[in-house]
């Protein structure tokens, strides 16, 4: 039997790629693709935490993570499509129309 | 035998997730991240999640798996340049390697304990995985679940009106 400590551990990896990726890459579709690891890492918590206890609670909580990824992801996209019709670039570094 | 299956699966789920940060490819990262969803379905079945599992492949390695690659091919994103080391990128690695260690301090620390087992396996083979999740959200959690479907609405309006060129 694999021990909680395994999947906690492995989700904890999976989460620092994740942040590492959103912190060094500099295009947008990637850095949301990262952001999504990070959220499927935290998905992963919730399952292995929610069958250690013996509770569903946690894996209700996974659907709603899943919910707003999926808002999340029709949002963010429609924004970047929007973003490369006006500069035709989806860089990180060509985001700065609101800095003062 | 079940814990040869885990550290496959999980080597096989870091590399991919390693390389979605690291292929200059946009299209090459997406599948990466494809592969890591489908690790991550394996390890829900261990967990004996199976709803869980099918939902991860239908609505992350499906839904919006597609919707991502079909705006990186919308939008014809070539390769990267071939980008530097950077001061910036270390500093990005020191950051992430930081946090490693931190929550890997943090879960050897202590021991969650359980709140009286309520669901033991023998209940999810007895009813299976599906009606206990249906049964917990749509008693105790027909609120949040409403909400969801509001703010599903909420999104669907909001991408129309952001790739509207005039609204």
């Amino acid at each position: 039997m694999i021990s909680i400590h395994h999947y906690l551990l492995l989700s904890a990896i999976l989460f620092s790629i994740g942040c590492f990726g959103v912190l060094t890459r500099k295009n947008a579709i990637v850095i949301f693709m990262c952001i999504e690891l990070m959220l499927n890492s935290v998905n992963l918590t919730f399952i292995a935490l929610s069958r250690h206890v013996g509770n569903m609670d946690g894996q209700i909580f996974v659907f709603f993570v899943m919910t707003v990824a999926a808002a999340e992801a029709a949002v963010g996209l429609a924004l970047m499509i929007a973003f490369y019709r006006n500069k035709e670039s989806i860089e990180v570094d060509n985001f700065n129309m609101l800095k003062w | 035998m079940e814990s040869i299956l885990f550290y496959l699966t999980a080597v096989v789920a870091i590399f991919s997730a390693f390389f979605v940060t690291k292929c200059r490819n946009p299209v090459n990262s997406a599948l990466c991240l494809v592969t890591t969803f489908l690790c991550l379905a394996v390890f829900y079945v261990m967990l004996e999640a199976p709803f869980m599992a099918a939902i991860q492949i239908m609505v992350y390695a499906g839904a919006i798996m597609v919707l991502i690659i079909f705006v990186i091919m919308l939008l014809n994103l070539g390769s990267a340049v071939k980008s530097r080391t950077t001061h910036g990128m270390a500093a990005g690695g020191i950051l992430a390697a930081i946090m490693l260690f931190l929550t890997n301090y943090f879960i050897r620390r202590g021991d969650a304990t359980g709140v009286g087992e309520e669901i033991t396996s023998h209940m999810i083979k007895q009813y299976g995985h599906t009606e206990l999740i249906g049964k917990a959200m749509f008693t105790d959690f027909l609120l949040p679940f409403e909400i969801a479907s509001i703010l599903l609405l909420v999104a669907i309006v909001g991408a129309v009106v952001l790739s509207k060129r005039k609204v």
